[in-house]
Protein backbone atom coordinates (compact mmCIF):
# COMPACT_ATOMS: atom_id res chain seq x y z
CA UNK A 1 0.00 0.00 0.00
CA UNK A 2 0.76 3.71 -0.59
CA UNK A 3 1.65 6.34 2.30
CA UNK A 4 -1.59 7.91 0.99
CA UNK A 5 -3.36 4.34 1.92
CA UNK A 6 -2.13 4.62 5.44
CA UNK A 7 -2.42 8.29 5.89
CA UNK A 8 -6.02 7.67 5.09
CA UNK A 9 -6.85 4.41 6.69
CA UNK A 10 -5.70 5.45 10.06
CA UNK A 11 -6.73 9.40 9.63
CA UNK A 12 -3.40 10.40 10.06
CA UNK A 13 -1.46 13.55 9.71
CA UNK A 14 1.80 13.92 7.94
CA UNK A 15 4.14 15.93 9.60
CA UNK A 16 7.52 15.86 6.96
CA UNK A 17 5.71 18.73 4.67
CA UNK A 18 6.26 17.03 0.87
CA UNK A 19 6.74 13.64 1.94
CA UNK A 20 6.29 11.47 -1.49
CA UNK A 21 2.93 9.98 -0.60
CA UNK A 22 3.40 7.60 -3.71
CA UNK A 23 5.87 5.90 -1.84
CA UNK A 24 5.39 1.62 -1.48
CA UNK A 25 4.87 0.40 1.37
CA UNK A 26 4.88 -3.48 2.32
CA UNK A 27 5.81 -4.40 5.70
CA UNK A 28 4.98 -2.87 9.91
CA UNK A 29 6.76 -3.20 12.40
CA UNK A 30 5.28 -2.05 16.14
CA UNK A 31 7.48 -1.40 19.34
CA UNK A 32 8.01 1.26 21.83
CA UNK A 33 11.39 -0.36 23.14
CA UNK A 34 13.86 1.06 21.15
CA UNK A 35 15.93 -2.37 22.21
CA UNK A 36 13.42 -4.16 20.27
CA UNK A 37 13.71 -1.85 17.30
CA UNK A 38 17.45 -2.47 16.62
CA UNK A 39 17.52 -6.21 17.60
CA UNK A 40 14.74 -7.51 15.66
CA UNK A 41 14.43 -5.00 12.68
CA UNK A 42 17.22 -6.37 10.80
CA UNK A 43 15.08 -7.40 7.79
CA UNK A 44 14.06 -4.06 7.44
CA UNK A 45 14.00 -1.53 5.35
CA UNK A 46 12.58 1.01 2.47
CA UNK A 47 9.45 -0.87 2.33
CA UNK A 48 8.94 -1.09 6.21
CA UNK A 49 6.74 1.34 8.19
CA UNK A 50 7.72 1.87 11.85
CA UNK A 51 4.80 1.94 14.15
CA UNK A 52 6.41 3.53 17.84
CA UNK A 53 5.15 5.94 20.64
CA UNK A 54 8.87 6.97 21.05
CA UNK A 55 9.08 10.34 19.57
CA UNK A 56 12.73 11.51 20.63
CA UNK A 57 15.73 12.01 18.00
CA UNK A 58 16.93 8.26 18.74
CA UNK A 59 14.27 6.79 16.44
CA UNK A 60 14.91 8.92 13.42
CA UNK A 61 18.45 7.81 14.18
CA UNK A 62 17.38 4.24 13.83
CA UNK A 63 15.11 4.80 11.48
CA UNK A 64 18.16 5.97 9.23
CA UNK A 65 20.05 2.90 10.22
CA UNK A 66 17.44 0.70 8.80
CA UNK A 67 16.50 2.99 5.21
CA UNK A 68 13.01 2.64 6.88
CA UNK A 69 10.22 3.59 4.84
CA UNK A 70 8.47 5.70 7.29
CA UNK A 71 7.54 6.23 10.91
CA UNK A 72 4.19 6.72 12.25
CA UNK A 73 4.00 7.81 15.53
CA UNK A 74 0.61 6.48 17.41
CA UNK A 75 -1.29 7.92 20.50
CA UNK A 76 -1.30 11.32 18.59
CA UNK A 77 2.68 11.54 20.07
CA UNK A 78 4.44 14.47 18.10
CA UNK A 79 7.73 14.93 18.28
CA UNK A 80 9.43 17.73 18.76
CA UNK A 81 10.63 20.25 15.60
CA UNK A 82 14.27 19.40 16.01
CA UNK A 83 12.92 16.00 15.59
CA UNK A 84 10.70 16.50 12.81
CA UNK A 85 13.90 18.22 10.76
CA UNK A 86 15.91 15.48 11.76
CA UNK A 87 13.61 13.14 9.53
CA UNK A 88 13.57 15.73 6.47
CA UNK A 89 17.35 15.94 6.34
CA UNK A 90 17.62 11.88 6.52
CA UNK A 91 14.23 11.73 4.14
CA UNK A 92 12.19 9.32 6.88
CA UNK A 93 8.52 10.77 5.72
CA UNK A 94 6.69 10.87 9.54
CA UNK A 95 2.89 10.35 10.67
CA UNK A 96 0.82 11.25 13.49
CA UNK A 97 -2.30 9.22 14.37
CA UNK A 98 -4.56 9.64 17.15
CA UNK A 99 -5.51 5.18 17.03
CA UNK A 100 -3.72 3.48 19.85
CA UNK A 101 -1.18 1.19 18.54
CA UNK A 102 -3.18 -2.30 18.85
CA UNK A 103 -5.69 -0.34 16.52
CA UNK A 104 -3.27 0.89 14.22
CA UNK A 105 -1.31 -2.86 13.76
CA UNK A 106 -4.70 -4.26 13.25
CA UNK A 107 -6.28 -2.14 10.58
CA UNK A 108 -3.03 -1.65 8.61
CA UNK A 109 -2.92 -5.69 8.99
CA UNK A 110 -6.68 -5.44 8.04
CA UNK A 111 -5.75 -3.38 4.67
CA UNK A 112 -2.98 -6.28 3.73
CA UNK A 113 0.51 -4.70 5.77
CA UNK A 114 2.55 -7.90 6.34
CA UNK A 115 4.87 -8.01 9.29
CA UNK A 116 8.71 -7.41 8.65
CA UNK A 117 9.12 -10.60 10.51
CA UNK A 118 6.31 -12.16 12.07
CA UNK A 119 7.46 -13.92 15.16
CA UNK A 120 11.59 -14.50 17.00
CA UNK A 121 13.42 -17.16 16.43
CA UNK A 122 14.02 -17.75 20.65
CA UNK A 123 11.07 -16.92 22.06
CA UNK B 1 41.02 -11.09 15.79
CA UNK B 2 42.60 -9.49 12.02
CA UNK B 3 44.61 -6.03 12.41
CA UNK B 4 43.55 -2.91 11.65
CA UNK B 5 47.23 -1.46 10.96
CA UNK B 6 48.04 -3.02 7.44
CA UNK B 7 46.25 -1.68 4.63
CA UNK B 8 44.15 1.20 6.42
CA UNK B 9 41.98 2.51 3.81
CA UNK B 10 40.23 4.93 5.90
CA UNK B 11 40.15 5.83 9.57
CA UNK B 12 38.09 8.51 11.67
CA UNK B 13 37.61 9.01 15.06
CA UNK B 14 34.37 10.12 16.98
CA UNK B 15 34.16 11.57 20.15
CA UNK B 16 31.43 10.09 22.35
CA UNK B 17 30.01 12.08 25.05
CA UNK B 18 28.65 10.03 27.98
CA UNK B 19 25.33 11.48 29.04
CA UNK B 20 24.37 13.22 26.48
CA UNK B 21 21.31 11.86 24.91
CA UNK B 22 19.99 14.85 22.73
CA UNK B 23 22.59 13.74 19.70
CA UNK B 24 22.65 9.71 20.64
CA UNK B 25 23.09 8.02 17.14
CA UNK B 26 23.81 10.59 15.51
CA UNK B 27 27.73 9.40 15.54
CA UNK B 28 26.01 5.61 13.85
CA UNK B 29 24.38 7.87 11.18
CA UNK B 30 27.52 9.34 10.39
CA UNK B 31 29.07 5.78 10.12
CA UNK B 32 26.69 4.94 7.92
CA UNK B 33 27.12 7.75 5.59
CA UNK B 34 30.71 7.03 4.97
CA UNK B 35 29.85 3.79 4.14
CA UNK B 36 27.15 4.48 1.88
CA UNK B 37 29.78 6.87 0.41
CA UNK B 38 32.15 4.10 -0.19
CA UNK B 39 29.71 1.94 -1.93
CA UNK B 40 29.89 -0.63 0.24
CA UNK B 41 26.47 -3.20 -0.28
CA UNK B 42 23.23 -1.62 2.44
CA UNK B 43 23.35 -5.11 4.39
CA UNK B 44 27.19 -4.93 5.14
CA UNK B 45 26.22 -1.08 5.80
CA UNK B 46 23.13 -2.30 7.98
CA UNK B 47 25.15 -4.80 10.04
CA UNK B 48 27.84 -2.61 10.70
CA UNK B 49 25.95 1.09 11.71
CA UNK B 50 23.16 -1.07 14.17
CA UNK B 51 26.77 -2.39 15.92
CA UNK B 52 27.51 1.30 15.91
CA UNK B 53 24.53 2.29 17.32
CA UNK B 54 24.28 -0.31 20.11
CA UNK B 55 27.79 0.31 21.31
CA UNK B 56 27.21 4.39 20.39
CA UNK B 57 24.41 4.07 23.08
CA UNK B 58 26.68 1.89 25.80
CA UNK B 59 28.92 4.61 25.67
CA UNK B 60 26.35 7.48 26.38
CA UNK B 61 24.34 5.06 28.89
CA UNK B 62 26.82 4.03 30.93
CA UNK B 63 30.46 6.32 30.12
CA UNK B 64 31.49 9.20 31.22
CA UNK B 65 33.12 9.72 27.65
CA UNK B 66 34.61 7.60 25.08
CA UNK B 67 35.51 7.30 21.21
CA UNK B 68 34.39 5.22 18.07
CA UNK B 69 37.22 4.15 15.34
CA UNK B 70 36.17 3.06 12.00
CA UNK B 71 38.62 1.88 9.77
CA UNK B 72 38.01 0.47 6.40
CA UNK B 73 40.58 -1.61 4.89
CA UNK B 74 40.55 -3.96 1.77
CA UNK B 75 39.16 -6.95 3.59
CA UNK B 76 36.94 -5.84 6.74
CA UNK B 77 35.34 -2.95 8.51
CA UNK B 78 36.40 -1.89 11.90
CA UNK B 79 34.96 -0.50 14.81
CA UNK B 80 37.11 0.22 18.27
CA UNK B 81 35.06 2.02 21.23
CA UNK B 82 36.63 3.01 24.42
CA UNK B 83 35.05 4.69 26.41
CA UNK B 84 36.13 6.07 30.61
CA UNK B 85 33.06 4.82 32.45
CA UNK B 86 32.11 2.08 35.49
CA UNK B 87 33.39 -0.89 33.35
CA UNK B 88 31.50 -4.08 33.41
CA UNK B 89 32.34 -6.28 36.46
CA UNK B 90 30.87 -9.36 34.66
CA UNK B 91 31.70 -9.16 30.76
CA UNK B 92 29.52 -12.89 30.27
CA UNK B 93 26.79 -12.21 32.49
CA UNK B 94 26.37 -8.47 30.34
CA UNK B 95 26.72 -10.60 27.09
CA UNK B 96 23.21 -12.40 27.74
CA UNK B 97 20.34 -11.46 26.76
CA UNK B 98 17.89 -9.50 28.54
CA UNK B 99 21.14 -8.74 31.38
CA UNK B 100 20.52 -5.06 32.07
CA UNK B 101 21.96 -2.20 34.91
CA UNK B 102 19.87 0.63 32.72
CA UNK B 103 18.78 3.19 35.34
CA UNK B 104 14.93 4.42 34.55
CA UNK B 105 16.33 7.73 32.63
CA UNK B 106 17.77 5.19 30.37
CA UNK B 107 14.53 2.80 30.11
CA UNK B 108 12.44 5.77 29.18
CA UNK B 109 13.88 6.26 26.07
CA UNK B 110 13.30 2.70 25.23
CA UNK B 111 16.84 1.42 25.67
CA UNK B 112 18.02 -0.51 28.32
CA UNK B 113 16.56 -4.09 27.48
CA UNK B 114 19.66 -5.93 28.07
CA UNK B 115 19.87 -6.41 23.98
CA UNK B 116 22.77 -4.67 22.90
CA UNK B 117 26.01 -6.36 23.57
CA UNK B 118 24.56 -9.75 21.71
CA UNK B 119 23.25 -7.64 19.09
CA UNK B 120 26.03 -6.63 18.62
CA UNK B 121 27.67 -9.82 18.49
CA UNK B 122 24.77 -11.07 16.36
CA UNK B 123 25.56 -8.65 13.84
CA UNK B 124 29.04 -8.50 13.09
CA UNK B 125 31.92 -12.26 12.27
CA UNK B 126 34.26 -10.96 15.57
CA UNK B 127 33.57 -9.04 18.54
CA UNK B 128 35.91 -8.23 21.59
CA UNK B 129 35.01 -7.06 24.63
CA UNK B 130 37.14 -6.27 27.68
CA UNK B 131 36.62 -3.89 30.52
CA UNK B 132 38.12 -3.10 33.91
CA UNK B 133 35.56 -1.89 36.44
CA UNK B 134 36.06 1.66 37.72
CA UNK B 135 38.24 2.07 34.55
CA UNK B 136 36.62 1.57 31.06
CA UNK B 137 35.52 -0.21 28.63
CA UNK B 138 36.92 -1.70 25.38
CA UNK B 139 35.16 -3.06 22.30
CA UNK B 140 36.11 -4.28 19.00
CA UNK B 141 34.41 -5.43 16.12
CA UNK B 142 34.69 -7.06 12.56
CA UNK B 143 32.62 -6.91 9.88
CA UNK B 144 34.39 -9.35 6.43
CA UNK B 145 33.44 -7.64 3.22
CA UNK B 146 33.97 -10.86 1.55
CA UNK B 147 31.06 -12.76 3.44
CA UNK B 148 28.36 -10.39 2.20
CA UNK B 149 28.40 -11.90 -1.41
CA UNK B 150 27.75 -15.64 0.37
CA UNK B 151 24.90 -14.20 1.82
Amino acid sequence: MTLREIRDILTAEVITGDADLEKEIKYGFAADLLSDVLSLARGTGVLTLLITGIIHPQVIYAGNIFDLGAIIFVRGKRPAEETVKLAIENQIPLLVTSYIMFETCGRLYQHGLKPSIPKVKNG
Amino acid sequence: MAEADENIRFHEMFHIEGGNFTNAGAISSQVKKILKGAGFSSKLIRRTSIAAFEAEMNVICYANQGNLSLFITPNFLKVVVKDEGIGIPDVNLAMSEGYSTANEKIRELGFGAGMGLSNIKKNTDEMILTSKPGQGTHLEFIVYLDQQANE
